[in-house]
C-alpha cells in the first residue's frame, strides 16, 4: 500500500499548486492568509508605534516631561486649575492622592502617578522600555542559543556534552528565582555590570535585557540543538563535506538555513515571555531602574493606589495583556506558516 | 523601610530611634540632666492605682515582619524594644508615661539614681532586693556584670558601654569587666567605673542593651531565645516566621510604677507576615488591635483612615527623627561649601514632604536637630523669603548663583538611595532638584540592607555624592544627632559602621561639641546653648540636605483604650486595655 507521500508524488493533481516556490515566500503567504495572526500583528504594530511615539505625545500633546517628579504641579480640569496631588481630607488629612483620569489628552489623560507625573505619557514611555527589553532580550537569547546549539550539534561529543550540561545547569534553576538573584546582585553593585571592556550601568535598559536573555537561553537552545542534530547527518551536508566545505561553511551555509525557522517560530513567543518576565522583575524592583520606567514599574508604583486610582495599575496591565496576547497569537500563526508538517493542511 | 525603624539585627546603624512629642526640649534636657546629675532621686513612688476591671484579654499586634534575633544584647529595633520594656528592666529606665514625662529617667532595678563621684567617673548603684527573674531566680548585682560583658561577647552596639573600665580589652572572644562593673552581691550594690565622665550614661543605661539578664546567661548570642527578665511579662515563645507571645511573669510585683507598672493585657501577641494593607483591614474589622507598621500604610488606606469613623482610632505623633540626604564632603562637587549650600537652597522640601504622606505626616526642616528636642531652636537659612525660622519654598535663583560661584556647574552627581517605593521617590526628587541647578544627576538605588553600610564605608566614597539616610533618636540628647552623625570622631575609614556619612569634620564645630559635652554635667543650660550653636553651625556648613521630620501613625482597634505615647518608646503597649 502506497504511503500518502507516494500517492501525492504519483498523482500530479495532488501536488501543491505552488510547488517550486521559495519556502519563505510560501510561509509569508500562509501567514498573510491567517487573518487572526494578521490582526494580532496589526495590534502589536499599533502598540509599538504608539510607544515609539511617546516623545511626540509628551512634548506636543500633553506638554510634559514625564520623568521628573511633579509633586507640586498643577493641571487643568474642566477649565479650572487644580493641584496634581491632593492632600487627604477628613479630620486628619493623611496622605497625598494623585489626580485621576481627566480623559483630556492634553491634561493628564490617565491621571497622575504617585510622583505627580502624567500617567499617559509614562505609559507610552514605559511601553518603549518594555518592548525594547522584551524584543532585545528575545533576539539576544535566540542568537546566543542558536550559535551554541549549532556548535554543540555540529561538533557533538565532548563539546556537545559540556555545552548541554551547562545549559542544564541554567535550566535547573527556577527561571524567576535565577533572574531575581542575578538582578539583585548586579543592581547592588554601584557600577552595575562589568565584564572585561563591557560596562553596563545599573540604570541602563541593557542590564535587564542581558539578564533576561541569559536565563532563557536553555529554553531556545534545546529545540535548536534537536534541529541541528536532525540536520547535521543529512545527505546534503555529507555532500557538501565531500566537496571540501569547511566547518564554518557547513554550519552557516548548510545547517543554519535549515534550522533557523525554528528560531523564527520561537521568536514571537519568546518576546511575549520576555516582556512578561521584564514586567515581573520590574514589579519586584529588580528590573528596569529609574529614571527609566516600564509597564512593570508603573504597576508597582500603582499598587498603593489600587482602590483610589486604579488606572495607574490597570492601564499598564492592559497594555501588557494586549501585547502578550497579540504576540502569542502571532507566534501561533508563524509556527503554522513555517511548520512543514502544517504545509499540506494550510495549502489544502 | 522599613525605613529605619526595623533594622536587621546587627545592622550597622548604631543608633536609631525615636520620638518626643511636646515642645520645650530644653526643659526635657534639664529634666534628664537633673535626674542624672543631682543624684538621690526618690527610689519609690506610690504606684497609681490600676483599675482591676481593665486587666485581662489578649492584645494582638500585626507586623509585616519580625525583628530578627531576639537577644536583647544585640537587637536594635523599635519593634522588639517595645516588647522588651515590658519583659525586662535596667538599673534605670525612661518613665513609662505619655508626653514629655516619658523622657524622664527614673530608677528601676536600682533604688535611686546615683550621683557620680570621682570626677564623674564612678557610679554606685544600690540594687533592689526581692526581685525575681521570670524563671524564679533572684536578681543579684552580679547579673548586671554579665549583662554588660555580653554587650562585647555577643556583641551588641558596644559604643554605648565602651567607656566602662576594662571594656577596651573586650571582644567577642571574651570580656572581663570586673574592674569596670564591681558587684557586691551581699551588700546589693553595683559600682560602675568609667574611663571618662559621660553625661549621657544614664540615658545609655536605660536602653534595652543594659536590661538585666541572669548571670548564667550564655555569653554568646541566644538567637531567638530571649533570656529571662524581671518585667511584668515574660517571653513564652518567639518564632520570627509566625509570632511572639508574651504572658504574665508570675514573679513580678510593682516596685516603682513610674519605671515598671503592671500591664493590663494578660497576653501580648505579635503576629508576623501580613501585608500592611491586610494589617489595616484586620484592625478595621476588630480581628487585631494594633498595626505596627503605621508608617507604611498605603495611600489608599490612609484615605480610608481620614474618615471620621476612624478618628478615635488613629493617633499621629511627631517623631524626633530626621530624614536627610548626606552630601559627600570628600568628593567634588560637595567638598565645596557653596555647592552644598546651593542644593540646600534648591531642595524642594514640600515635594519630599508629599512623598512622606503630606503635611500631616511630615514637617519640612533645614536643620539637624528635630523640633521638640533639647537645644532645638528653629533655624532655616535655605528658604525663599526673609523668615529664617521655617522653610517656605526653594530659592532656585540663589542656588544657581551659588553653583556658578562654586565652579561646579555641569558636574556629574550620583544620588544613592534605597530601592523601595519611598526611597526611589526621594532619590528621583533629589535628582530633579540637582538637575534644576545645573548638575548632571543620576540615581543609584540599592537594597535597604546594603545601602546604609555602603554609604558609610569610605571605600565607596568615590562612587556616590548624595546619600539618603534617616535617624531616629536613641535618647533625648543633642549629641545623639550632632556628635554621632556629624562629629569628627564618628568617621571610621573603611568601616561599614561610620555614622558620619557625609565625612564632615569641622574643627570649630568639633571644639564646640567637645565643650558642650564637658559642660553638660555642671552647666546644663550652658551646654544646651552650645548645642544650639552647633546645630546652626552644622546647618550653615550644609553637610546634609535635611528634608523633613516624620510623624508616626498608630492605628488601633475600636476596643483599645488608654493610649499613651512615650517620646522614648512610642506606644506603650502594656498600658493599653481592652473593652
Amino acid at each position: 500500500m502506497a504511503t500518502l507521500l507516494e500517492q501525492v508524488e504519483a498523482d500530479p493533481g495532488l501536488r501543491p499548486a505552488v510547488a517550486g516556490r521559495n519556502p519563505w515566500a510560501l510561509a509569508a503567504r500562509r501567514l498573510w492568509r491567517n487573518r487572526i495572526a494578521m490582526a494580532s500583528l496589526l495590534l502589536f504594530l499599533v502598540i509599538a508605534v504608539m510607544c515609539l511615539a511617546a516623545p511626540l505625545y509628551a512634548h506636543n500633546v500633553a506638554h510634559v516631561n514625564p520623568f521628573p517628579p511633579n509633586l507640586n504641579g498643577h493641571t487643568v480640569v474642566n477649565g479650572k486649575v487644580v493641584p496634581v496631588m491632593r492632600q487627604g481630607g477628613g479630620v486628619l488629612h493623611l496622605g497625598e492622592t494623585p489626580i485621576g483620569p481627566t480623559w483630556d489628552p492634553s491634561h493628564y489623560f490617565l491621571g497622575a502617578d504617585s510622583l505627580g507625573r502624567d500617567m499617559a505619557a509614562l505609559l507610552l514611555y514605559g511601553g518603549r522600555s518594555s518592548l525594547l527589553v522584551g524584543i532585545g532580550a528575545a533576539v539576544l537569547c535566540s542568537l546566543a542559543a542558536t550559535v551554541i546549539a549549532l556548535i554543540a550539534g555540529f561538533f557533538g561529543g565532548v563539546t556537545d556534552s559540556l555545552l548541554s550540561r551547562l545549559m542544564d545547569v541554567i535550566w535547573a534553576f527556577p527561571v524567576y528565582l535565577l533572574a531575581i538573584c542575578i538582578s539583585t546582585e548586579l543592581l547592588t553593585h554601584s557600577n552595575g555590570f562589568q565584564f572585561g571592556p563591557l560596562h553596563v550601568q545599573a540604570s541602563s535598559l541593557w542590564l535587564p535585557t542581558i539578564i533576561i536573555a541569559f536565563i532563557y537561553v536553555p529554553y531556545v537552545y534545546r529545540p535548536m540543538r534537536g534541529q541541528v542534530l536532525s540536520v547535521v547527518n543529512k545527505e546534503f551536508v555529507e555532500a557538501s563535506t565531500a566537496q571540501g566545505a569547511g566547518n564554518l561553511r557547513l554550519i552557516f551555509s548548510e545547517i543554519l538555513p535549515n534550522v533557523v525557522s525554528t528560531a523564527i517560530v520561537l521568536l514571537p513567543l519568546m518576546i511575549a515571555t520576555t516582556i512578561l518576565t521584564e514586567a515581573a522583575l520590574s514589579f519586584l524592583g529588580v528590573g528596569v531602574q529609574p529614571p527609566n520606567v516600564s509597564w512593570g514599574t508603573i504597576i508597582q508604583d500603582g499598587t498603593d493606589l489600587i482602590y483610589t486610582r486604579p488606572w495607574v495599575t490597570i492601564a499598564p496591565g492592559l497594555m501588557i495583556l494586549l501585547t502578550v496576547l497579540s504576540l502569542n497569537v502571532l507566534g501561533d500563526g508563524v509556527r503554522d506558516a513555517l511548520d512543514p508538517r502544517a504545509k499540506l493542511r494550510v495549502e489544502g | 523601610m522599613k525605613r529605619t525603624r526595623a533594622l536587621p539585627a546587627g545592622a550597622a546603624r548604631p543608633r536609631a530611634r525615636r520620638v518626643y512629642t511636646l515642645s520645650t526640649g530644653a526643659v526635657a534636657a534639664a529634666l534628664v540632666v537633673v535626674a542624672a546629675g543631682c543624684g538621690g532621686s526618690s527610689s519609690s513612688s506610690s504606684p497609681p492605682a490600676q483599675p482591676a476591671a481593665h486587666k485581662g484579654g489578649t492584645f494582638t499586634i500585626l507586623a509585616n515582619s519580625a525583628f530578627g534575633v531576639a537577644d536583647p544584647a544585640q537587637n536594635y529595633t523599635l519593634e522588639q524594644w517595645q516588647l522588651l520594656i515590658d519583659t525586662h528592666d535596667g538599673l534605670v529606665g525612661f518613665a513609662k508615661a505619655g508626653g514629655l514625662a516619658g523622657n524622664k529617667i527614673v530608677p528601676d532595678l536600682a533604688t535611686a539614681i546615683p550621683k557620680p563621684t570621682n570626677g564623674g567617673k564612678t557610679y554606685l548603684f544600690h540594687i533592689r532586693r526581692g526581685i525575681k527573674f521570670s524563671n524564679g531566680q533572684t536578681l543579684k548585682p552580679s547579673d548586671f556584670v554579665t549583662t554588660f560583658e555580653r554587650q562585647f561577647t555577643v556583641p551588641g552596639p558596644t559604643s554605648f558601654y565602651s567607656g566602662i573600665v576594662g571594656a577596651d580589652k573586650c571582644s567577642t572572644k571574651g570580656c572581663d569587666l570586673s574592674k569596670g562593673a564591681v558587684a557586691d552581691d551581699s551588700g546589693y550594690t553595683l559600682t560602675i567605673n568609667l574611663t571618662a565622665p559621660n553625661p549621657e550614661f544614664m540615658d545609655q543605661l536605660a536602653l534595652p542593651f543594659a536590661f538585666a539578664v541572669p548571670a548564667k546567661t550564655s555569653p554568646k548570642l541566644t538567637g531567638n531565645n530571649v533570656p529571662p527578665g524581671t518585667g511584668p511579662y515574660m517571653w513564652k515563645s518567639y518564632n520570627p516566621n509566625t509570632q511572639a507571645v508574651l504572658v504574665r511573669n508570675p514573679y513580678f510585683h510593682v516596685w516603682n510604677a513610674q519605671a515598671q507598672p503592671a500591664g493590663y493585657p494578660d497576653q501580648i501577641i505579635e503576629k508576623y507576615g501580613l501585608q500592611v494593607s491586610d494589617e489595616v483591614r484586620a484592625v478595621q474589622n476588630g480581628q487585631a488591635n494594633e498595626v505596627f507598621d503605621g508608617d507604611q500604610i498605603p495611600s489608599d488606606q490612609l484615605n480610608q483612615l481620614n474618615s471620621p469613623k476612624y478618628a478615635s482610632q488613629v493617633h499621629v505623633n511627631t517623631l524626633t527623627a530626621d530624614w536627610y540626604f548626606a552630601l559627600n564632603t570628600k568628593q567634588p562637587p560637595f567638598n565645596n561649601v557653596q555647592a552644598r549650600q546651593a542644593i540646600n537652597y534648591a531642595a524642594n522640601r514640600a515635594a519630599y514632604v508629599k512623598i512622606a504622606g503630606g503635611p500631616s505626616l511630615a514637617v519640612p526642616t533645614c536643620q539637624v536637630l528635630p523640633p521638640n528636642f533639647p537645644a532645638y531652636k528653629a533655624y532655616c537659612p535655605y528658604t525663599a523669603g526673609t523668615d529664617h525660622t521655617k522653610w517656605t519654598a526653594p530659592d532656585l535663583a540663589k542656588a544657581r548663583q551659588l553653583v556658578q560661584q562654586s565652579g561646579t556647574a555641569g558636574m556629574k552627581v550620583v544620588v544613592n538611595g534605597t530601592n523601595d517605593q519611598v526611597g526611589k521617590a526621594l532619590v528621583q526628587q533629589m535628582v530633579s532638584d540637582l538637575n534644576a541647578i545645573g548638575y548632571k544627576a543620576s540615581p543609584q538605588l540599592l537594597a535597604a540592607s546594603i545601602q546604609y553600610p555602603f554609604v558609610q564605608n569610605s571605600s565607596n566614597s568615590a562612587k556616590w555624592n548624595v546619600g539618603w539616610s534617616a535617624w531616629y533618636q536613641d535618647y533625648p540628647a543633642p549629641s545623639d544627632f550632632l556628635n554621632v552623625l556629624l562629629g569628627c570622631g564618628n568617621i571610621h575609614p573603611n568601616s561599614d559602621a561610620s555614622p558620619n556619612i557625609a565625612a564632615f569634620c569641622d574643627k570649630n564645630v568639633q571644639a564646640k561639641i567637645d565643650q558642650a559635652e564637658s559642660m553638660a554635667a555642671t552647666n546644663a543650660a550652658g551646654a544646651t546653648a552650645l548645642w544650639t550653636q552647633v546645630d546652626h553651625m552644622d546647618t550653615d556648613a550644609a553637610p546634609w540636605v535635611d528634608m523633613y521630620n516624620p510623624k508616626q501613625i498608630d492605628f488601633l482597634s475600636k476596643n483599645v483604650h488608654g493610649y499613651k505615647w512615650s517620646p522614648q518608646w512610642y506606644i506603650l503597649i502594656d498600658q493599653l486595655w481592652l473593652s
